[in-house]
């Protein structure tokens, strides 16, 4: 461990370590554009110039090793001078539009020109212009704006995987961009804006809409995958202005996926802000009292064995508690959280989670995807595989559909008659795994939502054991769930009781005439047009596919408006935070339920949040433990069985449309113009 | 003066054959083997003892350079032999005349260099212009694995030895090395950051050594003869010959190889027929190609053309290109067009060089005219100085060097023609500004 001396106070740093990182140990402040420790070390900004004893010149710090017994100084003129130069560099062909530019406020340039650079201009030439360019729908650019630091172009290689962005041209007139004009095809791209250290790259729906200084910042917890990334709502007034990333190591880093971030203008579009009830075919606004009554008229004379319940992807596990603990005193144990029909079971917990944990990849050495596309069902995870993958020594098969995952992988098979290849050992990926010393398995939804999903989570049991994948001190055995709330559900039991009957079996049901209420909450992934004649009770934010079928709406919160818990797919329980109120007459989700509990005659014994906090904590304890990740003992899951030949398909068909949030978000729409459909020419009548 | 018989380059004006005969002739691949059966470090040491210091500019002891390649190859990361002829510093023109003339003694000095580093593969990157250059080395390479002197077994010795041809496209920056080895891998010419250097992790990530051609070319010779010999020529740490580049405003520009330590004039007036119109009609001189800065004559009559004592006068040897200016310059315009020059061939990749360079040259167009004030030219030297030293590789030196030698020997000159044009503007009131924004 070298010692490093900087300005005279010594700290030992790790080898390996940079001159830059030395004097962040030794709390001196080092300016930096290009340097960003999650990147490749580019070193060209030069803003990070120090004097290093013995040197001739100032030294870059963010590329220069710490050796010991080396004598570092910030503070002398000579570094200040030169930091005033580059900074002076920088500026000459930066444009002076900061009232204009959104990155003002949180611009990296300004702050540092503000702490580092001269307090006037001597540069009395012309500016350099460059011409901006199209990357997409999310990112806009501004190029003359551009420091040239490679940030982005070391993102996108080295984090996202898509190899677009590069440096064209040579000195002053040198440009960051992509070489011909494409975009930036990936789930990550809004991390470039983060990245970015000037106006150059920022949000494009975003653009011109606020100021950070005026808004208000929330922690809270994205619910648009199941990954439970950590971000920050930016709000002003009642709206959702933009949402970013929080930093958190063990599951996102410092990077969101682009769903998650650029959705949030779908919050502003067909909520549901008041009750309706349907009254000859159609739906009439009306008051709660009179949405209750009808409810409650329509299960007069007792619901029993007739009432059912269906929990959405982005239910929090409050409102899923009470509503099933309000089937069960109406009778009923036709609930049902798994609303795209996977074979998920509930009787071993490990058998849902993903329990190597998204950290836990990194220690990973081989990996078989199984019906998944991490791609596209959990970006952040995916970039994890990507971040291990580049660490070397990390091989990847895969059984499914394949798809473009940023790294390579083995192709084993498309269905699962490719377990038993592997079980036998025939195909030269079973001895990766075998030979592995940590190997892991991801099964996806495409796997498990199936009729056979249940023996394929039994082979895929088998195939972990048999292979090593779960031993003494590792788990590698993962279920790569998509929806937010499914872990929540699963882990507090939001499934059917002994003779009750399942998402298919309630969808049969309301066909049939023997269901007739049913309860969705939040659930629009179903098929409504085969619930026949049933009595739909729809609660959500959205005017989706469930609301349209309803009888009654009842409206609720969105994620961003009402504290509740959410499990991500490691089991890890989160919270979200109010950062807006719910809309109109809408309320927190386990209010409804608690107040139709009181007019149907069943109270439910909850009275505020932490007594319902209290009673999810007895359900299932790995609820107490807020922010982490109960590890799960390794049981028996899945249904013995043959197994079906057809291929997996994967859950997810539309990464940019997949819930009632992403479906009404006109940013969503116009991704899915650029990035799926590029073929689509726009013609002269397209805006 | 030079005698004729420690003369290297024998054939440095191609009266003789440039071919392998011609070559054998000259003493070239004379007892290759003996020198190679003495051993990889033995040659090594030959060279630090010579005092022979790197012939691109840089000036770095070559034998130590040698030196710092790993004595162990680890078969996974063989050695390279990366030769620079990518000669493009203004004024300079030594290397392709020595491809031209002599390419045996490169092709000998790649094996025997290869030989002590270790390494069986060595690269000559050419610069791109360099075609019927590139094709007579390519002869010469034909000539020198027909003969088995390189290839398998290179003049039986048992060392094997590939040496490849590649031609770059033009860019002054990749005759900086790191540039020069991604070029080589087929990427943009962007120095790379050092350290790590090439002896560590060069070409493909493997230990490399990059040299100049001279460096190389003379390296043969000084083992035949022995490091004493070269290191009895010149003066101490400045050892051996040089090849001299003398171009510009004297009566008979040529390539000469003279002893290291040569005064200035007397190497102008013996070879180059001296200055135009007389001595006197002298009014600067570029010692060591664009990059370095200009002397005055008053420096120029009595200044020894090596690296230390011009180093001693605030200016260098560099690739020993001198360019010769008389009175009838305008040597603000002359710095201006080098200015020119590095803001064009800049990569671009660090912030001082690509913002800096295309800032001093369009101040440096105004002070041509003279369109600026006084005040500006203590702030051009400013600049530069914030290029200078501040970059990844010497290119923003390079840079700056040539303006701070015009304003350090030249303020006069420059403070005059700003004083001219302010007369020159106020005199013909109500003349157009057009002339202003020009």
């Amino acid at each position: 461990m070298p010692k490093v001396t900087v300005n005279g106070i010594e700290v030992e740093v790790p080898a390996g370590a940079t001159v830059l990182q030395a004097c962040e140990q030794a709390g001196a402040e080092v300016p930096r554009f290009c340097y960003h420790d999650r990147l490749s070390i580019a070193g060209n900004c030069r803003m990070c110039l120090v004097e290093v004893e013995k040197s001739p010149k100032p030294v870059a710090s963010c590329a220069m090793p710490a050796a010991d017994g080396m004598i570092v100084r910030t503070n002398t003129p000579q570094v200040r001078k030169a930091r005033e130069g580059v900074m002076e560099f920088l500026l000459i062909n930066h444009p002076l539009d900061c009232p204009i530019c959104d990155q003002g406020g949180e611009c990296d340039l300004q702050d540092q020109a503000m702490s580092y650079g001269r307090d006037g201009s001597r540069f009395d030439e012309i500016k350099r212009a460059v011409k901006d360019k199209d990357i997409g729908p999310l990112v806009k650019t501004i190029m003359t704006r551009c420091i040239h630091c490679t940030r982005c172009i070391r993102f996108a290689e080295e984090v996202a995987g898509v190899e677009v962005l590069g440096l064209s041209g040579r000195g002053e007139h040198m440009e960051v961009g992509p070489y011909v004009e494409a975009v930036v095809n990936s789930e990550l791209s809004g991390n470039l804006v983060d990245l970015c250290p000037v106006g150059a790259l920022t949000s494009k729906p975003y653009a011109f809409h606020a100021r950070p200084w005026e808004l208000r910042k929330t922690e809270s917890i994205d619910v648009l995958d199941a990954v439970g990334a950590n971000i920050r709502i930016d709000a002003r007034g009642a709206e959702v202005m933009r949402v970013l990333p929080r930093l958190n190591e063990a599951i996102n880093e410092e990077w969101l996926a682009d769903k998650s971030r650029y959705a949030c203008d779908g919050l502003r579009k067909r909520r549901l802000d008041r009750c309706y009830v349907r009254h000859n075919g159609r739906l009439e606004p009306a008051s709660w009292d009179e949405a209750f009554d009808a409810i409650a008229a329509r299960m007069s004379g007792g619901a029993g064995e007739r009432i059912a319940a269906i929990a959405g992807d982005l239910a929090d596990a409050e409102s899923m508690l009470l509503l099933k603990e309000l089937l069960a005193s109406l009778g009923s144990s036709n609930i049902d959280c798994r609303q795209d029909g996977a074979k998920l079971d509930v009787s071993s917990r490990a058998g849902y989670l993903f329990n190597t944990t998204i950290a836990g990849i990194e220690n990973a050495d081989a990996c078989l995807l199984i019906g998944s596309n991490p791609r596209w069902e959990a970006p952040l995870v995916n970039a994890r595989l990507r971040k291990r993958f580049r660490r070397g020594g990390f091989s990847v098969g895969l059984i499914g559909q394949p798809v473009d995952l940023t790294y390579r992988y083995t192709m084993i098979g498309d269905g699962p008659q490719a377990s038993s290849v592997l079980l036998a050992g025939s195909h030269p990926f079973a001895g990766v795994l075998k030979s592995a010393k940590a190997p892991m398995m991801i099964v996806g939804q495409g796997a498990l939502a199936r009729p056979d999903g249940a023996q394929v989570l039994a082979a895929a049991r088998q195939l972990a054991l048999d292979l090593g994948i779960v031993r003494d001190g590792w788990n590698g055995f993962n279920v790569l769930h998509t929806a937010a709330a499914r872990v929540g559900g699963l882990d507090l039991g939001f499934v059917p009781g002994p003779s009750g009957r399942d998402v298919q079996g309630i969808i049969e049901g309301a066909g049939a005439g023997a269901i007739e209420i049913v309860y969705l909450l939040g659930a629009d992934e179903i098929d409504t047009s085969r619930l026949g004649r049933a009595f739909v009770i729809y609660q959500g934010h959205h005017g989706d596919a469930g609301a349209k079928r309803a009888d009654v709406v009842l409206p609720g919160a969105a994620y961003t408006e009402k504290s509740a818990t959410y499990v991500s797919l490691e089991g890890r329980p989160q919270r979200t935070r109010l950062a807006v109120h719910p809309l109109g007459e809408a309320r927190e989700d386990w209010k409804i339920i608690r107040a139709l509990s009181e007019r149907l005659g069943q109270r439910l014994p909850y009275d505020t949040i932490e007594a319902v906090r209290r009673r999810l904590g007895e359900v299932a304890p790995s609820f107490r433990a807020l922010g982490r990740i109960e590890a799960a003992s390794f049981g028996r899951f899945g249904a013995p069985g043959g197994l079906d030949v057809q291929p997996f398909r994967n859950a997810i068909a539309n990464y940019y449309l997949t819930d009632p949030i992403s479906r009404a978000s006109d940013t969503m729409a116009q991704c899915v113009a650029a990035f799926l459909n590029p073929a689509q020419q726009k013609t002269g009548t397209h805006g | 003066m030079l005698k004729d018989s420690d003369r290297i380059f024998t054939n440095l004006y191609g009266r003789h054959d440039w071919g392998l005969d011609g070559a054998r002739r000259r003493g070239d691949w004379d007892g290759t083997k003996a020198i190679l059966e003495k051993g990889h470090d033995w040659i090594t040491e030959q060279v630090k003892a010579s005092d022979l210091r790197g012939r691109g500019g840089a000036g770095f002891p070559a034998g130590l350079k040698w030196s710092f390649m790993p004595k162990q190859v680890d078969p996974k990361r063989p050695h390279y032999l990366v030769v620079n002829a990518d000669e493009s510093e203004p004024g300079t023109c030594k290397d392709r005349d020595i491809i031209r003339n002599d390419p045996h003694k490169l092709i000998e000095g790649c094996l025997v260099a290869g030989f002590a580093m270790r390494a069986n593969a060595g690269y000559i990157y050419i610069r791109g212009e360099f075609i019927n250059e590139a094709k007579q080395l390519e002869a010469a390479l034909d000539q020198a694995y027909g003969a088995g002197l390189i290839g398998k077994n290179a003049c039986g010795s048992g060392w094997d030895f590939d040496i490849y041809v590649h031609r770059g496209a033009g860019a002054y920056i990749c005759g900086e090395e790191t540039g020069l080895l991604e070029s080589l891998e087929g990427k943009p010419g962007r120095p790379r950051l050092k350290p790590p250097f090439p002896a560590a992790v060069g070409l493909y990530g493997c230990p490399t050594t990059v040299n100049n051609v001279e460096t190389i070319a003379v390296a043969p010779t000084i083992l035949r003869r022995g490091a004493a010999w070269f290191a009895g020529l010149g003066r101490p740490k400045n050892t051996g010959t040089k090849v001299f580049c003398i171009s510009g405003h004297v009566n008979q520009p040529c390539n000469v190889e003279e002893e290291m330590g040569i005064p200035l004039k007397e190497l102008i007036e013996k070879h180059a027929g001296g200055v135009r119109g007389g001595w006197d009609n002298l009014l600067a001189i570029i010692p060591g190609g664009s990059s370095v800065p200009l002397l005055p004559k008053s420096i120029c009559d009595d200044v020894l053309m090596d690296f230390d004592s011009l180093r001693a006068v605030r200016s260098g040897l560099g690739t020993a290109a001198v360019i010769v200016m008389d009175k009838s310059t305008d040597v603000i315009a002359a710095i201006a067009r080098l200015s020119h020059f590095y803001m064009h061939e800049s990569c671009g990749q660090c912030t001082p060089c690509r913002e800096g360079t295309g800032w001093v040259y369009r101040v440096m167009q105004r002070m041509v005219k003279g369109d600026a004030t006084v005040e500006e030219i203590d702030r051009l030297d400013d600049v530069v100085g914030q290029i200078e030293g501040h970059t990844i590789c010497a290119l923003g030196d390079a840079a700056a060097w040539p303006v701070q030698g015009l304003i350090r020997h030249f303020r006069p000159e420059l403070e005059a023609r700003i004083l001219n044009y302010k007369g020159v503007r106020s005199s013909s009131s109500g003349a157009s500004p057009a002339s202003a924004a020009a």
